[in-house]
């Protein structure tokens, strides 16, 4: 599978059944992560304030490391009130940017295998979600600028992950070649 | 960030000057490196949300991947809260502060 352009600035590639399988896994996964927490211990809902579009109570940031590199403090270590106060009104919307992107590749992804067609914005998608997931992975298997499948011991059981990891990467990089920025 | 090249980091400075004649401090978005944010990637989501030509966004990409951080726009606190905002949409490691 490797991605090309096509006319009208979209992309194509041919998906093989086992990339099917495992894209939608991983995308799948994604979907259930990004939903985990979320509205835990929310205190009742303000109906005035859910009608004006304001968050109610607090958000707190994700314990865990792969959940809170998706969704990540905005002040450093030393305002963690500056960063609750801007998770309350940026947290959901970050979650629903995500989640979108993996539901467009769910929704694209050949189910069995097969042409893959993407207009500009499906590319978008795309590109937004296998870069979530690469961080989802990377973060859970700790991985460094030098660790990759070929530094790793054979029987190391990080392997397998870390193959489609780097397949991930691979395939990132191939879309990326076929898109032009857009502002 | 993986994969590699260099130059050195961007910066840009705009104080903003308060009507009581007091120069405040700006506020500026860090991004940081990161193990697996592609270079690629991270050049390509310059260019996109801060207009930087490919070039500019290829050196503030280097000054990330070589210094760890660079600091990719200043202003007030809210335009540097919805700079961090789109950085973390992108997935990019992104903060604020007052500079």
């Amino acid at each position: 599978m490797r991605f090309k352009k096509v006319r009208g600035g979209g992309v194509s590639a041919d998906v093989a059944p086992v990339e099917a399988h495992v894209l939608a896994q991983c995308a799948a996964d994604l979907l259930a992560l990004l939903a985990e927490d979320e509205d835990e211990d929310a205190p009742a809902q303000d109906p005035l304030a859910a009608m004006v579009g304001m968050p109610t109570g607090d958000v707190e940031a994700p314990d865990d490391p792969a959940l809170a590199r998706l969704l990540p403090d905005a002040y450093g270590d030393d305002d963690p009130e500056a960063s609750r106060e801007f998770r309350r009104y940026t947290d959901s919307d970050l979650r629903a940017g995500k989640s979108a992107h993996a539901g467009t590749v769910l929704a694209t992804l050949p189910p069995e295998g097969g042409r893959l067609l993407l207009d500009r914005d499906g590319a978008d998608a795309w590109l937004g979600c296998l870069n979530d997931l690469r961080l989802v992975l990377g973060t859970r298997l700790e991985v460094t600028e030098e660790l990759d499948e070929t530094t790793l011991p054979e029987d190391d059981p990080r392997q397998q992950a870390l193959q489609v990891y780097g397949w991930l990467g691979w395939l990132q990089e191939s879309l990326i070649s076929c898109l032009s920025p857009r502002r | 960030m993986t994969a590699p090249s260099m130059t050195a980091p961007a910066q840009l400075d705009r104080p903003q000057v308060h009507e009581e004649s007091a120069v405040e401090r700006p506020w500026v978005t860090i991004v940081w490196n990161d193990p697996v944010n592609l270079m690629s990637y991270v050049e390509l989501v310059f260019q996109e949300l801060f207009g930087h030509s490919k070039k500019e966004a290829h050196r503030l990409m280097l000054a990330v991947h070589e210094e760890g951080r660079a600091v990719v726009s200043n202003g007030t606190r809210e335009q540097m809260e919805h700079d961090v905002a789109r950085c973390h949409a992108k997935g990019l490691w992104a903060t604020l502060q007052q500079d």
